[in-house]
């Protein structure tokens, strides 16, 4: 067996790393005490929880009255939060599953936490999907079940319901593709643990793992499978999503172009928010050895091409609206550039089409603060397309006389801060307890990608076969 | 599960890199040795072919799985809307499989990530309760170890230990299950 160093890629882990390290630099933040920072963000989450919580207890105890709809605007924040965080659940499965189908390596760092990211972001939509019901109670209502008025079932031929299909399926792939992905690595944290309470919570969850090559074969031909079936996944979700828009017959919503529309900006904002937590994670677990610039460029890049195809996307329906000469549709799009929500409209498109365009400059592509600000405004763009097409779209109907606008209360937008605590409260656990980067599969690139090169390399150049390679650390 | 066969006396060879462990593969095999198994920190490809691991059958698992839940599908989509209560909504056919087809897939996806998933782990002898056996617990830190059973072997321990040692073993352990 023989290794190829490559002479054109740069190392995706850098600091001349031994797999020794890599566990003790993974392990670190899951076997030592929480530090500071960690303790002090993880207070102020569970605080926003709490009186998020709060909140939508309140909502559900009063009704959705106490939220800013009415008889014109009857969906707003709630859905556009559930689309958006959609929409950011999307990053995890597309690193973790179309990038391991591409043989794409520098997925290797950043999957772990993508995927904890996906979890915790479809969990955060659900929570709007309960909210937004009113009567969280009744939410089994949606599953095809028997029920006591007589045969009545679920209107299968609804996106709705493709949609509690399409999400419940969703999360619970990528939460068993997270997990298994796991496996492993809480088998290392097993026998590293020195208390016996850890060895007996991680043994439990490591469920046996020994690393044997016939389990490896399987587990590889295994995650490979959940791969091909997660990749069709992300597209089904989000497509189906978007159906909830365009089956219907309100302008702005009723268009074709909404499926690969929707499943870009999905892909677009998730990797803005994996951008955001990855560039946090090196940061606070120094692993900046293992989260290169090369995986942050690379993510810009997925960044700056998925925001163009939402750029296109945006042109696309304004072309149509005008082309289709039907006149609802092209005084929806005139009246959200120019009509009373223009400042959103305008909000959205500075965010997704004009700044992101700046990653083209490979020196804020590669830039720390340039690509956390960028991500940032993506997020806050993604979200303001969401408002966009629903509220701009709902606020004018096909009737004067039900025109109306939405204003937001205190508990539309608490609601929403009760997302970010939940979602916060949740990652900063993911990354206490469990390693943020999958040790086992860093192991497996560390020869082909790291700067360390085998000792029979020296005095030979870069990319030429070698065979029995040993390490040295003193090679560059 | 392919490793868990009871009480046994173990040679167990520890190495400390994947590509000299591979080819120590091919040598032990060649020097007459039966390899019990092989554990590594992370896969190593063609290891599980060096050792004469069978092709893993996961594939079809998972196929049938998939189509087990595509049928489920198709009969709930039936019953239901088909047989059950039949209605029209939007002018839509009462039961047309065409309407239901992000159901099939759904199900078809949900079935076989599931049973293939929970057919990983029956074959592979995982649950919350196992207990590993651990040939050497840096076997999943740094550490690759290649597990002799004695018992499957007629070679002298000794013998066996010099071919361990000369194919890059850096030490050989004996353990006792």
């Amino acid at each position: 067996m023989s290794h190829v160093t490559s002479a054109v890629r740069t190392p995706l882990v850098t600091g001349g790393k031994t797999y020794a390290d890599v566990t003790e630099d993974i392990s670190r933040q899951v076997e030592g005490a929480p530090t500071r920072e960690w303790t002090i963000a993880f207070t102020i989450a569970v605080v926003v929880l709490l009186y998020g919580a709060a909140c939508v207890f309140w909502t559900w105890w009063e009704g959705l009255g106490v939220w800013g709809l009415n008889k014109t605007v009857g969906w707003a924040w709630d859905i556009t939060n559930f689309v958006w965080w959609v929409g950011i659940g999307h990053a995890g499965t597309l690193i973790s599953a179309i990038l391991l189908l591409f043989r794409q390596k520098w997925r290797t760092a950043v999957n772990r936490a993508a995927e904890a990211m996906t979890i915790f972001a479809v969990l955060c939509a659900a929570s709007f999907i309960l909210m937004h019901m009113g009567r969280p109670w009744l939410a089994y209502w949606a599953l095809p079940l028997p029920n006591t008025f007589g045969s009545l079932w679920v209107n299968f031929k609804s996106p709705l319901v493709w949609d509690v299909f399409a999400i419940s399926t969703y999360f619970t792939v990528s939460l068993v593709f997270w997990y298994m992905g796991l496996l492993p690595d809480l088998a290392t944290i097993r026998d590293r643990a020195r208390s016996k309470v850890s060895r007996y919570i991680y043994g439990a969850f490591s469920l046996g793992w020994n690393g044997s090559a016939k389990s490896w074969a399987r587990y590889e031909y295994m995650s490979l499978i959940l791969a091909g079936l997660s990749t069709p996944l992300v597209l089904s979700v989000h497509t189906i999503v978007s159906m909830d828009f365009a089956t219907s017959v309100i302008p702005g919503w009723h268009t074709t172009i909404f499926p690969p529309y929707f499943v870009a900006g999905a892909i677009f904002s998730g990797f803005a928010m994996v951008q955001n937590l990855v560039l946090i994670i090196r940061v606070v677990f120094k692993l900046e050895d293992y989260i290169t610039i090369e995986h942050i460029e690379s993510m810009n890049k997925v960044i700056t091409l998925t925001g163009s195809i939402v750029g296109v996307a945006y042109l696309t329906e304004f072309f149509i609206a005008w082309y289709s000469g039907v006149e609802f549709e092209g005084y929806a799009f005139i009246n959200r550039a120019t009509g009373p929500y223009w400042w959103a409209y305008w909000a959205m498109m500075t965010c997704n089409v004009i700044t992101p365009q700046l990653f083209w400059s490979r020196a804020i592509r590669r830039s720390i603060v340039w690509t956390f600000v960028l991500s940032v405004i993506v997020n806050i763009g993604m979200w303001f397309e969401r408002f966009v097409i629903i509220v701009t779209s709902l606020h004018r109907d096909y009737l004067p006389s039900s025109w109306a606008m939405f204003h937001p209360t205190l508990f539309d937008i608490s609601d929403y801060i009760f997302s970010f605590g939940f979602f916060f409260t949740l990652f900063l656990l993911f990354s206490k307890f469990l390693p943020v980067v999958n040790m086992a599969e860093v192991k497996t690139v560390i020869k082909s990608s790291s700067e360390r090169l085998p000792v029979s390399v020296s005095g030979v150049a870069k990319g030429e076969r070698v065979t029995n390679p040993t390490f040295n650390k003193d090679v560059e | 599960m392919s490793d868990v066969n009871g009480n046994g006396k173990f040679l167990v060879g520890i190495y400390d890199d994947d590509d000299v462990v591979l080819k120590a593969v091919k040598d032990v095999k060649e020097a007459g040795v039966r390899i019990h198994e092989v554990y590594t920190p992370f896969p190593i490809h063609g290891l599980d072919i060096a050792l004469g691991h069978p092709r893993t059958r996961l594939g079809i698992a998972a196929f049938l799985f998939g189509l087990s839940g595509t049928l489920s599908a198709l009969a709930l989509t039936y019953y239901t809307e088909g047989f059950d209560w039949p209605m029209i909504v939007g002018g839509k056919d009462s039961y047309s499989p065409i309407i239901y087809v992000p159901i099939f897939f759904e199900l078809t996806v949900l079935f076989c990530a599931l049973g293939m998933v929970g057919t990983f782990l029956v074959s592979n002898g995982l649950g919350p309760t196992v207990k590993p056996l651990m040939y050497d617990l840096r076997t999943t830190d740094n550490k690759f170890a290649m597990a002799i059973d004695l018992s499957k072997n007629n070679i002298v321990e000794s013998d066996i230990e010099q071919i361990l040692k000369r194919s890059g073993a850096a030490e050989v352990n004996v353990k006792q299950f």
